[in-house]
């Protein structure tokens, strides 16, 4: 049975091409190019495609489809009526399968489902990779502000840090907003950095 | 007060504005409702996220609502229109070799003239096996009905002399500059942008074809409707408070100002002024030529939703979508727009209700009083560009006067 993903994700892609992979479905392939894809889809001839929710194909892709009923395969958006959770879990994972026509439900649950789980596991990583960048950046933000305190006052490294963590008390605000505020003023007034 | 929270999928276009309005400029909160607007870039994904949960209400396109109603290419799921975000606003922009020679004298063509002219070169280029290709926003779509229905009538064969794609509206500039497609039927500012970069020029707008063409609708799964009433009319009235509020000119500046903010178009604001206010800049190096009824979102009733409307849009799927004729699917289409329920909404208030829930589209020339249950109600023209008329009780009898 051949795959196909489509996401401008191309690392997305990559995670849900690995889970079939190892659930034995080798015959994928991954589009991530928004510009031929039509024309590719024809040459492969999938018959079940993956798609992100968000991609800006959806629609063209929708039409492809309905048109293809006048090629060999009707091909039609997978919507399990016997389990309307099993698409609803799918669309919320931010999914959308579509099958040839005559494809048994039960083929095609398994697929959907490991796409689900991946595309979750996926969001999750992403997720946790923001935190951590945005972690990395208010580390970075702070030591910078401590820096501007030190020079101008001749503080040492505590004495900036208590001073930073103070002022976010007394005006109720995150100690990193407080760094920002501080750099946005020094860009303004400071003349360096 | 607490409020009752109701989410509404959008596409970033300019008919969305009604939504947008009644969220920004506190209608929906006059209302008790606590209005959260979701957007994405595809019709299948408001559908999707309408289907499943994610809305509560969508910004949709009217033969969308129909088809999803009546399950075309996926199982049935009702679908109700208590209310109409739109009629009109789309252009046909064509590559600029294709406008000079259907349109030489410049400006807006005459659709009957230039439909002939069409039908002579889409002839011509197809039996050069060179078939002139169309780009429309979606299959079902009104872009796709009333280009189609302009083409047929005026003896062009849709999918046999030309062919029709689907192109998404923000690659519809591209893909006319690229020469992949060689014309395009969408809404603003998707039209101007081609016009800007000179890869083509508006020689129709959709209103010539169909005077009062309906467009956007909101559409609201019909449990979820019917399991609500009272709810879904106070939503009704914050759109129509939003529709007063948007048809006033001297509100067109900060109208334009807020649908081009970053959560919603992220366009240009020159841009959005320039459509809701009926302005069209036709060619590249040209000035705007004005055209009142170019998108028309709250002026005489439009926000009503005619049944006889839904009939048409019906009448073009069966003719356009391989779906045979029948007197149920004719109904269920139908019972997609609910007059009633705008009705109840407004009942009791000095807001002008037709007495009549369905009309004969494009029998009205010029303005008309028509009769009202309450207030008064001016019609202006909502013909055919072939001057025809549909009787929405007569939809076989209507498809079988029509040529393929």
């Amino acid at each position: 049975m051949r795959i196909a993903v489509i996401d401008e994700s191309a690392g997305r892609a990559a995670i849900i091409q690995e889970g079939l992979a190892e659930a034995g479905l080798t015959d994928t392939v991954v589009l991530t190019e928004r510009h031929g894809l039509l024309a590719q889809l024809e040459t492969l001839a999938p018959e079940v495609v993956l798609i992100n929710l968000e991609n800006p194909s959806r629609d063209v892709l929708e039409d492809y489809f309905a048109i293809s009923r006048a090629l060999a395969t009707p091909i039609a958006m997978f919507v399990d009526q016997s389990d309307a959770e099993a698409t609803a879990a799918a669309v919320d994972a931010g999914v959308s399968a579509y099958v040839v026509d005559g494809l048994a439900p039960s083929r095609i649950r398994p697929i959907l489902d490991l796409a689900v789980r991946r595309f979750e596991a996926f969001s999750r990583l992403q997720a946790e990779l923001h935190e951590a960048r945005s972690a990395l950046a208010a580390r970075d933000t702070i030591e910078r502000a401590k820096r501007i305190l030190m020079e101008k006052n001749g503080i040492d490294e505590p004495a900036a840090y208590a001073a930073l963590r103070s002022q976010a008390m007394r005006t109720n605000r995150r100690i990193v907003e407080v760094a920002e505020a501080l750099i946005t003023v020094e860009n303004l007034v400071g003349g360096r950095l | 007060m607490t409020l009752d929270p109701i989410r509404i999928g959008f596409l970033p276009l300019v008919d969305a504005a009604l939504p947008i309005l009644a969220r920004e400029l506190g209608f929906a909160e006059a209302e008790g409702i606590a209005l959260e607007l979701v957007r994405d870039i595809t019709w299948a994904t408001v559908r999707d996220r309408l289907l499943y949960g994610h809305s509560d209400a969508a910004h949709l396109i009217a033969p969308l609502a129909i088809a999803t109603t009546l399950g075309r290419r996926r199982p049935p799921s009702p679908l109700s229109v208590p209310f109409v975000l739109g009629l009109n606003g789309n252009a046909i922009t064509l590559a600029p070799d294709i406008a000079e020679e259907l349109v030489p004298e410049g400006g807006l063509g005459d659709p009957k003239r230039v439909g002939i002219r069409f039908a002579a070169l889409a002839r011509r280029r197809a039996e050069a096996g060179d078939r002139v290709r169309l780009g429309v926003v979606h299959r079902y779509s009104s872009h796709n009905f009333m280009l189609r229905y302009w083409l047929a009538q005026s003896g062009v064969r849709p999918d046999a002399d030309v062919e029709i794609v689907v192109v998404s509206p923000p690659l519809a500039a591209d893909a006319l500059a690229t020469g992949e497609v060689h014309g395009i039927c969408v809404g603003e500012p998707w039209n101007s942008v081609a016009v800007d970069r000179g890869a083509g020029r508006i020689v129709l707008v959709t209103a010539q074809i169909w005077r009062r063409g309906v467009e956007k609708v909101l559409a609201i799964p019909t449990g979820r409707m019917e399991g609500e009433p009272e709810l879904v009319h106070r939503l009704v009235r914050a759109l129509h408070a939003a529709g007063r509020h948007f048809v006033q000119p001297d509100h067109f500046d900060q109208v334009a100002a807020i649908l081009a903010r970053a959560d919603y178009l992220d366009g240009s604001a020159a841009l959005i002024r320039r459509a809701i206010s009926d302005r069209i800049l036709l060619a590249r190096g040209g000035s705007p030529v004005h055209f009142p009824d170019f998108m028309f979102q709250h002026r005489e009733a439009a926000n009503f939703p005619w049944v006889s409307q839904a009939a048409w849009l019906y009448s073009q799927l069966v003719r356009w979508d391989g779906l045979a004729y029948s007197d149920a699917d004719a109904s269920a289409a139908k019972r997609v727009f609910r007059p009633d329920i705008y009705r109840a909404a407004f009942a009791g208030t000095g807001i002008p209700l037709p007495g009549a829930s369905a009309k004969l589209e494009g029998a009205i020339a010029r303005e008309t009083g028509v009769g009202a249950v309450q207030g008064r109600l001016l019609l202006g023209s909502d013909s055919f560009f072939d001057d025809r008329t549909f009787d929405p009780d007569h939809i076989r009898a209507y498809l079988e006067s029509l040529p393929g």
